[in-house]
Formats: C-alpha cells, sequence, structure tokens
C-alpha cells in the first residue's frame, strides 16, 4: 500500500482559484465595453478586435513553439492583453496597426522579458504607447462612419461644451472600448464582486485625478468639468482594467494607493498641462516602472511587529 | 458585536459534517504499542525500563531528558518487547519502547488526589509535569513550562484554544460536546496559578450549540467567559488567537506570556485536569479519523501509541483507495507514505483524502495577483518571501521580514498559479533557524 501513497509537504489542499479562471474573469468583464465599442463603431471596430487578439496570441504561440518552450497560450493572457490593445485603438486604425501592435506587447513587452508575470510594463500599454509615437497621425485620427472631429476630452481641453450624457453612455468618437463610462464601471464591478480586482487603485486613482483637477484644472469644483474630464478619454478603462493589472502593478496594499496617488497626479498633469489632451497610458507606464521602488517603501509591518519581550 | 478576528485568512472547505456528529469510541489497541521517546519539542525522554520488564497501565516507561521535555508512561499493561527505532509520522525513525499488550488494562494505583484548594501553585505545575502533558495541538511544547511563566503576576488572561479552525478536524468539538465539564475545569485550574488571570474558552462561530453549552456551563464562573470568533482559519493559530481574542498582537520572537498570555487547547486543558485533579497521566488523546476515503469517519478515543492501521479498521477501512493519508489537518498535517505509524501525544487526526490537490495542480508562473498578500495573517509578502528562498538570498529574505511568517499555509492555498509559497519559505526559515542554533 505505501507504495500508492502521495505525500507533499503542507498544506495538502489548494483553492479553485487558478489563472485561467482570473483571466477569463477579466475577458467576461471587458465584453460589456466591447461589445458596446462594436456597437457604436460598427464591423471595423470587430475586424480590428479579432485581428488584434488573434496577433497577440499567435506571437505568444509561435514564440514559444520557436524558443522550445511549454505553450502557455491555455492561461488566456494573450487574449487579455489582445483586446485590452484593442480597445485601446481607435476604430478607423487600420488591420495592420493591430498585428504591429499585438506582435510589439507580446514579443517586446512580454515574452523577451521572460513571459507572463515577468513584464514590467503593461504590454498593451507599451504597444499602445508605441503605436502613438511611430504611427502618431492614425492613432490620433478618432474620424470614422458615425463621428467626426475632436474627441471630447479634446473639447473639454479647449473649452467648447460637450454632451455629458453622451459621454457616460458612451455615445461619443474615441478609441474602440474606452468611450462608454457605464459598459466599464459594470465590468469593473464584476471584477470587484468575485474579489479579483479592489478599489484601492482605481479609487486612489480617481479621487487624487479628480482632486488634482479641482485645484489647477483651473474650473474649481465645477461637477460638469470633472464629469467630463472622468467620463472621457481612456481614464475608466486605465483605471479598472490597465492601472490594476497584476504584473505591473505593486503587490503591497500601501503601495497600490500610493500607485494610485501617483497614476492621479501623473494623469492631471499630463490632460491639463500636456500637449495632447489624454495621458493614461503614459501615467500608467510611468508608474509601472515605479513599482519596484514603490514595493520597497511600502512593505508591510508583520503582524505584532514592534511588541515588547518581558 | 463584532465578531472577533484578525486580518487575512482563508474559508477552505471544512469537510467537518462526515465526523461531528458521531460521538467518542473508544478503541482498544490490538497490536503492539509504540511510544516514540520523542514526541514533544526539547529533548527525547530516556527510557526507565528495560526489555522484558512487565508494566502497568499508567506507570512511567520513559522519564523527562532534560528540563524542555516530557514523561512518557504506559497506556496499557503488558511486556516491554524492544527498545529500537521505529518509523513515526514524518517518516523519521526515532528511537521507540515497544510494549506487547497483554489485554488485561491493570493499572497502576493512582494517589488520591487532594481538592485543587489545597494545592500550592508549585503542587499543581510539579503535578502537570509529572503527568507528561504536552501541548497536545500539534507542537507538543512541555506545558508545565507554558504555566511557569517568568512573572506569572502578569497574566492577564488564560486562554483555552477551542477554535478548532483546522479543516476536518472534530476531535475538540465532539470533546467539547460530550465532556465540557472536564475542560472548564482544566481551564479553573489554569486560573488557579495566575491570580489576575481571566479565563477564555474561544470557539469559532460555526459551532454555535458548542458556545451555547459552553456559556450555560460557565454563566455561574465569575472568571471565564466564553467568545465566539469569526470562522476563518488559522483562527485557532496562536497569535490570531490572541489577537482575536485580547487585541493584543504578538510577533514570531516573542511568547503569549509577554502579551500576558497562558493558550492551551482543548486536549491540553483536558490533560491538564486529568493530571492535577485526579493524578492521572497522560495516556489517551482524541483523533479524528476522517476523510472522503474513510467508511465511516468519527472520533476516537485511543491510547497514545497505538497503529494508526487499527484506526482506520475500527473506521470501517477505506471505502475508497486513498490517494493520500495525512497526519493532521489538510493545512498543517504531514503527508504519510505508510499508515504502520504510531499514535503519539500529538497526533490529532488521520485524514485520508480520494483525491490529492497537490498532484493534481501544476505550480505556473507567478501572476503578481496579491492574494497571497491579502490572506496572510502575518502581513508579509509570501510572492517576494518565496522568491528570495527560490534564489537562496537569504540576506533580502531576512530583510523583508521572512522570519515572521507562521507557516500556516494560507498563501499556498489561495494562490491561483498554485506556486507551493509556504514550502519554500518554510525550508528557508528552517535554514535561518538551524543557522542561529550554531
Amino acid at each position: 500500500m505505501s507504495d500508492l501513497m502521495k505525500v507533499s509537504s503542507n498544506p495538502h489542499i489548494r483553492s479553485k482559484l487558478t489563472t485561467n479562471t482570473i483571466m477569463a474573469a477579466v475577458i467576461i468583464a471587458l465584453l460589456p465595453a466591447t461589445g458596446f465599442g462594436i456597437y457604436n463603431f460598427g464591423i471595423p471596430a470587430l475586424i480590428l478586435i479579432l485581428v488584434t487578439v488573434a496577433s497577440t496570441v499567435l506571437t505568444e504561440f509561435l514564440y514559444e513553439k520557436l524558443m522550445k518552450k511549454p505553450v502557455t497560450i491555455g492561461d488566456f493572457s494573450a487574449v487579455v492583453t489582445g483586446l485590452l490593445l484593442a480597445l485601446n485603438l481607435p476604430s478607423g486604425a487600420p488591420w495592420w496597426i493591430g498585428v504591429i501592435g499585438g506582435v510589439f506587447a507580446i514579443l517586446i513587452v512580454k515574452m523577451l522579458f521572460g513571459g507572463l508575470g515577468q513584464n514590467f510594463m503593461n504590454p498593451a500599454l507599451g504597444a499602445r504607447c508605441f503605436l502613438m509615437l511611430s504611427f502618431t497621425s492614425i492613432m490620433t485620427n478618432f474620424d470614422c462612419d458615425a463621428y467626426t472631429g475632436a474627441t471630447p476630452l479634446a473639447l473639454v481641453k479647449a473649452g467648447e461644451p460637450v454632451d455629458i450624457f453622451n459621454m457616460v453612455i458612451g455615445k461619443t468618437a474615441g478609441t474602440i472600448g474606452e468611450t462608454s463610462m457605464i459598459a466599464i464601471v459594470i465590468g469593473a464591478c464584476f471584477l470587484i464582486l468575485l474579489g479579483i480586482i479592489d478599489l484601492r487603485i482605481p479609487g486612489s486613482y480617481i479621487l487624487t485625478f479628480v482632486i488634482f483637477i479641482c485645484i489647477f484644472g483651473g474650473h474649481g469644483i465645477d461637477p460638469a468639468y470633472i464629469s467630463a474630464q472622468l467620463a472621457g478619454g481612456g481614464l475608466m478603462l486605465g483605471a479598472f482594467f490597465m492601472a490594476t493589472d497584476y504584473v505591473t502593478r505593486p503587490i503591497t496594499k500601501n503601495g497600490q494607493i500610493l500607485f494610485g496617488i501617483f497614476l492621479g497626479i501623473m494623469t492631471g498633469i499630463f490632460r491639463l498641462f500636456g500637449p495632447g489632451a489624454e495621458g493614461v497610458s503614459y501615467s500608467i507606464i510611468l508608474g509601472n516602472l515605479l513599482v519596484p521602488l514603490m514595493e520597497k517603501i511600502t512593505l508591510p509591518k508583520p503582524f505584532g511587529k514592534g511588541g515588547e519581550k518581558r | 458585536m463584532a465578531k472577533l478576528t484578525f486580518v487575512g485568512g482563508i474559508h477552505p472547505y471544512d469537510g467537518k459534517e462526515l465526523s461531528k456528529d458521531k460521538p467518542i469510541k473508544a478503541v482498544l489497541p490490538k497490536g503492539d504499542l509504540v511510544y516514540p521517546l520523542s514526541q514533544h519539542i526539547g529533548a527525547p525522554a530516556k527510557p526507565v525500563v528495560a526489555k522484558g520488564d512487565h508494566v502497568l497501565t499508567g506507570q512511567l516507561i520513559a522519564e523527562a531528558g532534560g528540563f524542555v521535555s516530557a514523561p512518557i508512561y504506559a497506556s496499557v499493561s503488558g511486556t516491554v518487547k524492544a527498545i529500537e527505532p521505529r518509523r513515526v509520522v514524518t517518516g523519521d525513525n526515532v528511537m521507540s519502547i515497544v510494549i506487547e499488550n497483554d489485554g488485561l488494562y491493570e493499572e497502576v494505583e493512582y494517589e488520591t488526589p487532594k481538592p485543587l484548594e489545597e494545592l500550592s501553585k508549585e503542587e499543581i505545575i510539579e503535578k502537570v509535569k509529572k503527568a507528561g502533558v504536552v501541548g497536545m495541538g500539534g507542537a507538543g511544547f512541555p506545558t508545565f513550562i507554558k504555566l511557569s511563566p517568568k512573572e506569572p503576576e502578569k497574566i492577564e488572561y488564560c486562554i483555552a484554544n477551542c477554535a478548532e479552525c483546522e479543516p476536518y478536524l472534530t476531535s475538540d468539538y465532539r470533546r467539547m460536546m460530550e465532556e465540557p465539564q472536564k475542560l472548564i475545569d482544566g481551564l479553573k485550574v489554569m486560573l488557579a496559578l495566575f491570580d489576575r488571570a481571566t479565563g477564555i474558552l474561544a470557539v469559532e462561530d460555526n459551532k454555535p450549540d458548542c458556545i451555547k453549552l459552553l456559556k450555560d456551563l460557565t454563566k455561574d464562573e465569575p472568571r471565564i467567559f466564553v467568545k465566539a470568533l469569526k470562522t476563518k482559519y488559522p483562527q485557532g493559530a496562536e497569535r490570531q488567537l490572541i489577537y482575536a481574542t485580547t487585541g493584543r498582537a504578538i510577533n514570531s520572537s516573542m511568547l503569549p506570556a509577554d502579551a500576558g498570555c497562558i493558550v492551551d487547547n482543548v486536549d491540553t486543558v483536558v490533560a491538564i485536569n486529568a493530571a492535577v485533579r485526579e493524578n492521572r497521566p497522560l495516556m489517551h488523546r482524541i483523533v479524528t479519523v476522517t476523510g472522503d476515503a474513510i467508511a465511516d469517519p468519527r472520533n476516537f478515543i485511543v491510547r497514545i501509541g497505538t497503529n494508526y492501521a487499527e484506526l482506520i479498521d475500527e473506521a470501517g477501512g477505506f471505502k475508497e483507495q486513498p490517494e493520500k493519508i495525512i497526519s493532521g489537518g489538510p493545512m498543517m498535517g504531514f503527508g504519510i507514505f505508510d499508515v504502520n505509524v504510531p499514535t503519539t501525544k500529538t497526533a490529532s487526526a488521520l485524514l485520508c483524502l480520494t483525491h490529492d490537490d497537490v498532484s493534481a495542480m501544476q505550480p505556473t508562473a507567478c501572476i503578481n495577483c496579491g492574494m497571497c498578500v491579502e490572506v496572510c495573517p502575518g502581513r508579509v509578502v509570501p510572492k517576494k518571501l518565496a522568491d528570495y528562498a527560490e534564489n537562496y538570498n537569504e540576506e533580502a529574505f531576512v530583510a523583508n521580514n521572512g522570519m515572521e511568517c507562521c507557516e500556516c499555509g494560507c498563501c499556498s492555498f489561495i494562490c491561483p498559479a498554485k506556486r507551493p509559497l509556504t514550502q519554500l519559505i518554510k525550508s528557508a526559515r528552517k535554514m535561518q533557524l538551524a543557522k542561529k542554533k550554531k
């Protein structure tokens, strides 16, 4: 009988939660925003999403085959990256933008640094910033069948009036997934209820950002201005889905709050004083780079530390 | 009232329904009884019998081998068959006294006990020491040392650990339901040692019947209080228990006495009671035999030294082939490869599972999700510590509070990547502790 027993060091039980279920939940949580993006921008958006997701998954698969490593596309993390990247592209972008972005995100940002869990920068955002710098005119052209002209955030920056109701619903110009505040918040609530993300980062991020624009925005505490800033651009998508990316945010609880505060301030600076209207992607990427430092200074105090021995 | 609890912790499937409603059954050993000389923390006991000697139930067979040590008593009458190394639950071979049971259970005459009021504090501690009582929750620390802190007048709480937070285990629950008075009397013995102390019976709130029973029985006891704790693993871990009941936090280098507390688990308190009020040494303990592979899971009152295999037979044998057998609970117990080992003073359970989670799930890359940080009751960063442990980065391991880990296993349990975090941290801690000893 003895040769049939399995032995291992304790604990001997494990929770049911796996990396796959977490990634699948994130994908489900992104579906409202994705669905609204397709509804809002039509078939071109759908095609761009499919191409981008296919390119991220395929890049990971081919890289791992080529390097003779175990294939890990089954954990769905490449799907999440592809989907997030696609939601950050303008619907009018050509298909090859999705391909280049997907390859850059997976190959350069993720796999070359060691694959899942080793990248220091959010792959989707890294790719987006790369595309913004390399193909600026494509990435900042939000004209499509449904909308022409500037994004609401650009209008806000220029001091022109915007329709806040449409901004909250999402019926405005912008990238595929960022326009609908409601769809994003529904997905985020799903993740919060499942306990996959919590409010530490999004909460401190949004709160800091609001305080920052109240002080420096030149509008004081103006609800219309604040809601336009919150609903416009990639703030909601960034705060709930990109800043909370496990791999590239601090692991310590206080570090997460610090991270959120940093992002809030940086986004405020980029949006108010930068040349463009948007600054969420750059803020998060900058924040990603400071994560090791933030983790170091927010190392938690262990239980009972400082107690006196008698 | 807010629930008494701590920060962190997990909610695993508790499996207690398998065995909790069946009364404790007494088992008589069939084969030889084996008494490892080291079934406590500290120096191994020294045999005082030789091969061929006839012994009676309750007779001293090995005396304490040092200050931190405990004597061992025969739990049956019979003949000493051998004194030789035998395998124990941890897989080690430990020098053991083997007694052939004559089946007569002739018992030694115990001294007529004096009432508690007539005993001095020194006499009480001496009786606990003589009876070989050790922490029966698993650690096996000699209880008389716990009961004699440097400054006894500073002890404010005597806590009976009735949390039983470990999944599947129901031995404390059954003991409390069937013999609650012994527990309360044992706690009174402890309180007799510490004039300023309050007694606390700390029970998890998944045992409401037990809480009610103990409350009824202690309503006229001015010094004893029943406290309901939130059900969460590791609620019964000493540091978490003290925090939940008193709000005091102690770290790894402190003892409960530093926070004015003495903590003992249910079986230990009952053993203190037997030692002081009945002059009876520690010879029995309750063992839960359970798991989905066992035909009739239940609790047994076992003569220490009985072979585990006999307990499995008593519980109806296996209804399905087990894949893993654990001595103790699933969070803190030892996986064993052979059931042909003796029960000891610290053997709380025998858990037979048809399915082994650990081998079914392969570790994958860490995604830095931080769930280990969320659940860690020690408030360290298990992910980082495990990385340092894996890379033998001892300096960083210590600098990042690696020694504050209490090895409760929550991080390994929760990890979605199924990484063996606790195991890595545990081995690094062992190395550090071994270095300190040198």
